[in-house]
Parts: structure tokens; sequence; C-alpha cells
């Protein structure tokens, strides 16, 4: 299967945001934690992109970079031709607009003391939308029917509604100002089951609707294969592999996937001939293993792994960071 | 301006203020919530303090009989002279000469007959003022000591503490030395010392009170407004394109609210308290329940014993700082994030 090949909404390329490690008395910088180290991935417009990896490989440091809410350190952020990554201030202001995110926790993601009918029309508000207070609130009534809420309940107080409701407030807000990318940060992990099934099925009829594009950063993966087209795996601040959802889950190029992939809990219990799932933890990202990333956890490591550093191999249209997948053979 | 009118004028201004302020809160279920939890668990210190409120805001209300607006009092007469409510329950002559006990017919000392015989509830000072109608006059002294330096230390201690904890770095840094610098000065001390340097009247040792009692919730909204920083909703404000400025005071200024009111509640007995101290120094404010207890001292080694200056003063004093303080806890109580979750 092939997708239609368009220029991608969001292409990320080289991108490195490390966060200083301070000790001492005079809180001197004594290390950095590599929280994303040299990451490349592409959102086209009106597809999901799936980011996965285990906690601290520095997925929602993507994220968080790419909506600038950290400033990476080097690498481009190409969001419709133009270098997020450059800009700051009013330069960086209308691009706001156009990538919004929708946080794991909706508790804490609407300020307590605010309406809903404030907190929806707070983006609107930021960026001139609605000639006046009465537009902006016949706005947050339409939004409130687009998120399957009852527009009766915009005078209410976050703590009023249940996760899900407060979920759906998040996505409201979020739509408020017309984004074209939204990325989302385990947006249903703290969620229960049947409500994650119901915001799922929203985000995805929501990206029918409005040609939305999705970068949906989630350690679970049957999330991934519900929602996402594409799916990039990280591992240790970088994307091991990259691939459609299809391949991947069928056949994972890069041992790490293979192993996430056998860790994640099923219903066929028993399934033979599975690969056994990651053993250990992961190293500190501050102090990342030499050579591939992954040697230190790896089933399938030889001699080559430790002494360099597996470039992005191409593997369909997709791609994997293992020297198992050199078109040239594996050991050199 | 004639003191009594400008007086009239900020009483009239925050009776309005006030009124806004709880209209304000009646629409905020939280803050609705709150308010009648303080009321279920603290009625009667609620009532205490509604009524020293009450009181103050009566005696602050004056105006000038049959005088013609502009023309000059004579000084010294009572004609003329601007009287409050309070003044207006006290016929406008009731002075003895000297001392007289409660309910007395004659004076303490030479045994003249009273003027007013029988009339003082509370008896009268040296120099003959009615002791009741000074302890109710009282009220509003403790009140304005209290108020006018939570109007100072408050928006001080938000302006500083926010843009330490907002901004950080070489500004937190500098507030934060400000701040310790402070904290480690004594307190009496430095107020002792600002009051020489400023001179004495309610708004210069308010002002010192304000300067040396800024720094405890100047920290905590610091602290908080650290916190806040980092909370998701700030996050989402700002990728929602939300200025800066307007995060701060749409989001994290409501924030903090809880905190300053129970640091209000909290610091103002403190205040009226040491306003107490400052006059057994000899530095207090006139016609405060802390010059009349620190004239009183030496009457009690009089022969017979002058008491009910002392009694009247001090109890007055003493009901209002225990109300506010019961008011406070529940406060603390209602407000606290941690506390106020299952009152809500």
């Amino acid at each position: 299967m092939s997708e239609a090949v368009s220029p991608p909404l969001l292409r990320v390329e080289g991108l490195e945001t490390y966060f200083p490690i301070r000790s001492g008395p005079l809180r001197r910088i004594t290390g950095w934690v590599r929280a994303a180290d040299g990451v490349d991935l592409a959102v086209p417009a009106g597809k999901t992109l799936a980011l996965v990896g285990e906690s601290g490989c520095g997925k929602s440091t993507v994220g968080r970079s790419i909506l600038r809410l950290e400033q990476p350190r080097a690498g481009r952020i190409w969001f419709d031709g133009v270098d997020l990554a450059t800009l700051a201030g009013r330069a960086l202001h209308p691009y706001r607009r156009r990538i919004q995110m929708i946080l794991q926790d909706p508790a804490a993601a609407l300020d307590p003391r605010m309406r809903l009918r404030d907190a929806i029309a707070e983006g609107m508000q930021a960026f001139g939308i609605g000639a006046n207070e009465a537009e902006r609130t016949e706005r947050v009534a339409e939004l409130l029917r687009q998120v399957r809420l009852d527009p009766g309940q915009m005078g209410r107080y976050p703590h009023e509604l249940s996760g899900g409701q407060r979920q759906r407030v998040c996505i409201a807000r979020a739509l408020a100002v017309d984004p074209e990318l939204i990325v989302c940060d385990e947006a249903v992990s703290a969620l229960d089951v049947s409500i994650q099934a119901q915001i799922l099925n929203l985000l995805a009829d929501l990206q029918q609707e409005r040609e939305l594009a999705y970068l949906f950063i989630t350690h679970d993966l049957a999330v991934v294969r519900h929602i996402a087209d594409r799916v990039a795996v990280m591992y240790l601040g970088q994307i091991v592999e990259e691939g459609p959802v299809e391949r991947v889950f069928a056949l994972p190029a890069h041992p790490y996937t293979r192993g996430l992939l056998a860790a994640a809990p099923s219903l066929d219990a028993g399934a033979r001939g599975r690969p056994a799932p990651v053993r250990g933890d992961p190293p500190s990202p501050a102090n990342p293993p030499a050579g591939c990333r992954f040697h230190t956890r790896c089933p399938d490591v030889f001699d080559r792994c430790p002494r360099e550093s597996p470039p992005s191999y191409a593997v369909g249209d997709g791609t994997s960071r293992c020297f198992l997948c050199d078109p040239e053979g594996p050991s050199r | 301006m004639e003191p009594h009118v400008l007086s009239n004028l900020i009483t009239a201004a925050l009776a309005i203020l006030l009124a806004a302020a709880l209209l304000r809160a009646r629409r905020d279920p939280l803050w609705r919530g709150a308010g009648r939890e303080l009321a279920r668990r603290r009625p009667i210190a609620v009532s205490v303090v509604a009524l020293y409120v009450l009181i103050a805001g009566l005696d602050s209300i004056a105006w000038v009989d049959g005088h013609a607006p502009g023309a000059k009092a004579e000084s010294g007469t009572l004609q003329g002279q601007a009287r409050s409510v309070i003044d207006r329950l006290f016929p406008a002559d009731f002075q003895e000469r000297s001392y007289s006990a409660p309910l007395a017919t004659h004076e303490l000392y030479g045994e003249e007959p009273l003027l007013h015989p029988g009339k003082h509830l509370l008896g009268t000072n040296m120099i003959g003022q009615d002791v009741l109608h000074l302890t109710l006059k009282g009220a509003r002294v403790a009140l304005v000591i209290g108020g006018l330096t939570s109007a100072i230390v408050i928006p001080l201690a938000l302006l500083v503490g926010v843009s330490a904890g907002w901004v950080g770095g070489r500004l937190d840094d500098a507030v934060f030395f400000v701040m310790s610098t402070l904290a480690s000065m004594p307190t009496l001390l430095l107020l002792i010392a600002l009051i020489m340097a400023l001179g004495t009247g309610t708004t210069q040792v308010c002002l010192a009170l304000g300067i040396t009692g800024w720094v405890g919730l100047a920290r905590l909204v610091r602290a908080e407004t650290f916190k806040i920083r980092e909370l998701d909703y700030v996050q989402a404000a700002r990728v929602l394109g939300t200025s800066e400025l307007r995060i701060v005071w749409r989001h994290v200024v409501p924030n903090l609210m809880h905190l300053v009111l129970i640091t209000f509640a909290l610091l103002f007995s403190g205040l009226v308290l040491s306003e107490v101290m400052l006059s057994w120094l000899g530095i207090g404010i006139d016609g405060s329940w802390g010059r009349m207890i620190d004239q009183a001292r030496s009457e009690l080694s009089r022969e017979p014993v002058i008491w009910w200056n002392l009694l009247a003063s001090s109890t007055a004093l003493f009901i209002l700082i225990l109300a506010v303080n019961q008011v406070a806890d529940a406060v603390r109580d209602v407000l606290d994030p941690r506390t106020a979750l299952e009152a809500l």
C-alpha cells in the first residue's frame, strides 16, 4: 500500500533539544540531558503520525519543541515552508494559531478559576477571532457541539466536569483557533478505556471534518493502531524506526520496535514465536551509549553496534536505524 | 479638603468596593462555596468581625451640624467640628474634668459632682473623656492600621513575588537577596528606625509596618508563581497565543488570590498587635487601643486603682484579635487547596 506523495505539513530535521544539568554551588552546567538528539520526522497534512517510545525517551520534548515551549539548540522545524525553530515573539505568533496541543491531564490543562466559555474563547481573543464577545460565545457553543458537549455547560467550571468531558473541552479550546496540526501528548492515556475510545473516535471524526493533522505522542500501541497512519518509534532521543502503521506492526524492522510490540499486552495470549520484550531499563539520556544507542539492550547485538552509530536506512517507504537493515549487509 | 470629607469619600469608596467584591464573589461558585462554608464554620467570629467593621464604618462617616460649608470653625470648640455617627450616640458635651469610675456620680479625686452623673458606662479617663466612646472609636483606628497596611503589603508583595517568580533569573536573585536581607533584620529595630525616619502618624506607621511586613507574602507568592508557571494550563495559554502579561493577569493572579486572602486574614491581627507594641514604645497612633493601654499602665499603680481604661481597651482588642484569628484559620481551611478540595 502506498500513500499519495505530497509535501508534509510539518517536517522536523535533526532536532536537538538538550536540558542542562546544573550542579555545584555555582549551578554550573555539568552536563546535558539529550532529550531530543537528532530527530527527523514528517507529518503529512490531514494525516496522523504517532510518536511512540518508553517514558523518558524524549517524545514529549519533541512535541514541546515543535510547539516552541522548549527552545531547540539545533535542527529545523519546517511548517508550511517556514522554519519555526528560528522564529520568536511576534514572528512566531501567527504560527501558534496553526499548531495547537492537547495534553495528557485535562484537569491540569484547564485553569480551575476559568469558566469553560472563557477557557475556550482564550485563543480566539488572542488571535482576534470573532468580532465581539457575543460572536465568540456563539462560536464557543458551536465548538462545544462539535466535541459532543452541551453548549449549556459553558458557564461551568472544570471541576464540575468528568475527565472525559474536560478532555473534550481541551479539544474544543484547541479547535477554537482553527489549527492545521494538533500535537496530542498522551491525550488519552489518563482516561478510562471506554472514554479513551470515545475521545479517539472524536479525534478521528474531527480529522475527517477539518483535514487536521495529528502528531500523536503516546506509549500505548493499541492507540497507535487505532488512530495513526504512520508511526515513528523513538528511543533515547532518536527516531529508530518510521513507517506506515500496518508495515511497522506486521514487519517491524528494528529490534527495539519488535521488543516494544512484544511487550504490549495482547488478548491473543499464548501467541508463539513472538520475540522477547525489551529487557532492562533504558540508559540515561545524559550519557547515551556509544555506537547504536540500543546496543546495550538489543537481543541481536553484534560487533559493529557498539562501534558505529547506525544512520537511517530506508525500509519500504519508511526508515530504520539498525545495521540489520543496511542494504550493503549488516557486517562490514 | 477637610479631613472628615475625605474620610467620608474613602469610606463610601471602600463600601462600594466591598459590595462589588462580594457581588463578584457570589457569581463565582468557588468563592461562593468558600463564603458559605466560612459562615457555617465560624458564625460568631464572622459576626463579631462584621460588627467591628460596622462600628469602624459608622465612625468614619462624619458631618458638621448647623454649619455653612466652607466657613472656618473655631479650633478647640465642639461647635463646627465634624462628628461621626458613633460620636452622635453620645451627647455633644459628654466630658468631665477628670477620672470617674464607671457609672459614678462624682469624680474619683476631689469628689466634685459630675456633669453627667451615672451616664459614663465605662467611666472617664484622665481628662474626663468617656472611655466607652474612646473604645468604640478605637475600632476604626485598629481597622485602619490593619487595612491600610494590608493595602500597602498586598500589592507590593504581589508585584514583587509574581515578577520574581515569573521572570526568574537575575531579577529573582535580586528580589531574593532583598527579601533575605529584610527578613534577617530584627523587625522591631527596623520598625523603630523607619518610624524615626518617616515620622509618627497613621500613614507613616502603616507604611513602616508595611515595609517590614511584605516579605512573608512575597515569598509565598514567588514560590506559588514558580509552581503555576510550569502548570499545563499556563503552557496551553502560551500555545493559544496569549501574551505573557495577559497570562499573568488571567491565570497566575487569580490562582494566587486564595493565598492573598489567607495571608491577609492572618496578617491583620498581627498588625493590630504590632501597633500596641509600638504604642508601648511611644510611637503608636493617636486614639488607638494601644495608646489607651499604654496610658492605663501607670494608672494601675494609682490608689484607688483605675482599671476601666485598661479593661475596656484590652477587651475590645482581645475580642477583635480572637475573632479575626478564628476567621483567618477558617479562611485557610476553606481556601487552602489541600483542605478546600473536600469542601467543594
